[in-house]
């Protein structure tokens, strides 16, 4: 499949393609960080994890709008307004929906894939009936147009850049405060052991509530992100539930680091191939290296060693 | 419980002759050609359903990869019938006559290799009940020899059946694409397209639709079939007892994927054509609904669950097409935490003991204690 490239352009094609797979990236980061924490520390399967992105997307497609409307002169820092409100947004949605639904379904994790699923069903007919069935996407603020020209064949657009940038935060503040913070430490220890964690004085319940708050939060945050580089419709999450359910799976389903790296693999395996091979075919073929390796070693790259 | 080891129950024999008399007597003197075909067309979901019932209910193995062994069972079928309507006098128009339509399109010229087989119904036959188990088993081997279960392995299955989608829509020239292999006329030179052609494979899927609920029945029943609800319900138990668990899992599994396959054959013989959008996630998980709003744990119940959610499918989605996605969602929801063994867990709970009690032989009979639902240990 390397024939008639020097080996010049090979080197720029991996690069191009490469720093396409950042970005790739950046979006199963941000997605499978807040599946990480909801089904990896829970055991939670939220099958309507990408319907709360969607509502990061919408929240920040509406505050661009307000912004452009009514205070045109701030337009360039919409955005960071947008990103608190989505977390705000579909946080709120998710504690609600641990109150109402998850909470009574802990004992039995298939169930709550099912009722999850239900949940997203309904999400995505919501969307489609309240902002319509068309696929939306926001007018970027104009620092984030434009390329960085890196080499005369190498070119980096900014939105990326920016996009990356903005992981590497939020994978840096959920890192802090899962790994340093006395909440954190707290959640850690809910997911170890429930009965021993209540039984030494933590509030279980409300544990629960808000690390799935927090989880959907950052799925919201990750909706936000992801109208920088593509457009949103009604069905748009459920693209990438699949990936970014292999994606935590791959990793390790306890471990933060290992998400991250199973992350980057996929999504670099992903764009590498897709310029020598058709986009479909590239992605059965990363699909099933992903499940072939998770048949040879069930728990995933980075294995957290418990006593159950 | 005294008679345990009975096939059939008293209750079942009863359940077993209303259902048969509802498909094969109510519903065609009922209903117009049109609407028996669509029931047909539901009942072909229903293998899927009971095998979900033994693999889900009984062995606690959630597969959301059925669509894979449907659309393994259909494409089956599908490319022998293609093969009997691609005749070269037929296809004479084509620049290679004698091979699919789809295919000269693509600019493939010679049979693929792996089409072959499917010249003969035999092999067709044959291949329906073997490829899906063949899948099935190296599926089953390599996870759960490698105690791969609960949630990982929904999570994988679903992967494949991802993955198998996206391979069907991508190899155009070979399987037909994203619209599947259409336009298939004869089976063996019998037009199945006529009003009664369709009657008739009716009845065969009600035919065959009861002999599968009886074969399953029969696994249920067996001493193979206590040992899966021991391995649900405490799998290390089972294997400090001595058996070993994956080859007992691997074997439903199988089991399951054959019954969801025959259903493909049968829904390719009635409706006309095959294609991926059977095969993915969304019908995949859409199968375990109407295993679930059945009930999970009875293969009646996965029938009537099955008839229901479509038959309340099609009403929705022609009257008020927007609310069937709410309608839908609020069944998962509602089955999963208000009801969990569904329309069969009602009737156990609330009709039951006044059957019971109506149909005693023996003066003071005990109705029996209704079935708990499976344990499901935290992972």
């Amino acid at each position: 499949m390397f024939e008639g490239y020097t080996l010049a352009e090979l080197g720029s094609i991996f690069a191009m393609q490469g720093f396409a797979g950042l970005i790739l990236f950046s979006v199963f980061v941000l997605m499978a960080l807040g599946l990480a924490i909801i089904f990896g520390q829970m055991g939670v399967i939220n099958m309507a994890h990408g319907e709360f992105l969607i509502l990061g997307a919408y929240i920040t497609y509406f505050t661009s709008n307000f912004f452009l409307n009514y205070i045109p002169a701030l337009f360039s820092a919409y955005f960071f307004v947008a990103m608190a409100l989505a977390f705000v947004g579909a946080g709120a949605l998710g504690m609600l929906v641990e109150w109402s639904m998850i909470r009574h379904l802990y004992r039995r994790p298939l169930d709550t894939l099912l009722a999850t699923w239900g949940l997203s069903l309904i999400l995505q007919q919501f969307y489609r009936s309240v902002f319509g069935a068309r696929e939306v996407g926001v007018e970027l603020p104009q620092w984030l147009i434009g390329s960085l020209p890196v080499t005369d064949v190498i070119e980096v657009p900014i939105n990326g850049l920016f996009v990356m940038a903005l992981t590497l935060m939020i994978t840096t503040a959920v890192g802090v405060l899962m790994y340093r913070s006395r909440w954190g430490k707290q959640v850690r220890a809910v997911m170890q052991n429930r009965v021993m964690a209540g039984a030494v004085g933590i509030d279980t319940e409300r544990v629960d509530r808000y690390t799935f708050g927090i989880g959907c939060g950052i799925a919201g945050v990750a909706g936000s992100a992801f109208t920088m580089v593509g457009s949103t419709g009604p069905t748009s999450g459920q693209l990438y539930i699949v990936d970014t359910f292999l994606v935590v799976v791959f990793g390790g389903a306890q471990s933060l680091l290992g998400t991250i790296a199973s992350a980057f693999v996929i999504s670099q395996a992903q764009s590498t191939m897709e310029f020598f091979l058709s986009g479909s075919m590239a992605k059965v073929l990363t699909l099933l290296t992903v499940v072939g390796i998770l048949m040879l070693r069930p728990q995933g790259l980075f294995v957290l060693k418990v006593r159950r | 419980m005294r008679s345990g080891n009975i096939f059939l129950r008293r209750n079942e024999v009863v359940f077993l002759v209303v259902l048969a008399a509802l498909l094969l007597v109510v519903f065609p003197m009922a209903l117009d050609g049109f609407r028996l075909n669509l029931v047909g067309k539901y009942l072909t979901y229903a293998f899927v359903a009971l095998g979900l019932v033994l693999c889900w209910g009984n062995a606690g193995i959630l597969s959301l990869g059925q669509g894979i062994f449907f659309g393994l069972g259909g494409y089956c079928m599908a490319m022998f019938l293609k093969l009997e309507a691609s005749s070269p006098e037929a296809t004479a128009i084509q620049s290679t006559p004698g091979i699919p339509d789809f295919m000269d399109w693509n600019q493939i010229t010679e049979l693929p290799f792996f089409w072959l087989p499917f010249h003969s119904l035999a092999l067709t036959i044959l291949a329906i009940l073997v490829v899906p188990a063949a899948f099935a088993w190296i599926i089953g081997v390599a996870m759960f020899k490698r105690r791969v279960g609960g949630v990982y392995f929904a999570i994988i299955t679903q992967a494949i059946a991802a993955i198998l989608t996206i391979l069907i829509i991508g190899q155009q020239g070979y399987t037909g694409g994203i619209n599947g292999i259409t336009d298939l006329r004869t089976l063996k030179g019998w037009d199945i397209r006529t009003d009664f052609a369709k009657e008739v494979l009716y009845f065969v899927t009600v035919a065959l639709l009861l002999g599968c609920l009886l074969a399953a029945q029969f696994v249920r029943r067996s001493k193979y079939g206590r040992i899966l609800v021991a391995i649900r319900d405490k799998e290390d138990r089972v294997r400090f007892s001595g058996y070993d668990v994956s080859n007992f899992k691997i074997f439903i599994f199988c089991f399951a994927s054959v019954l969801a396959a025959i259903g493909g054959a049968m829904f390719t013989l009635q409706v006309g054509f095959m294609s991926p959008s059977f095969v993915g996630i969304v019908p995949s998980i859409e199968m375990v609904i109407y295993c679930a709003v059945g009930g999970r744990l009875s293969l009646f119940g996965a029938v009537y669950g099955t008839l229901f959610v479509n038959y309340a499918k099609t009403i929705f989605s022609e009257s008020f097409p927007e609310l069937w996605l709410f309608a839908m969602g609020a069944l998962f929801i509602g089955v999963v935490m208000a009801f969990p063994n569904g329309l069969a867990g009602l009737w156990q709970v609330h009709v039951q003991p006044l059957f019971d009690r109506w149909t005693a032989f023996r003066p003071g009979a005990r109705p029996i204690a209704p079935a708990a639902a499976p344990a499901e240990r935290r992972t």
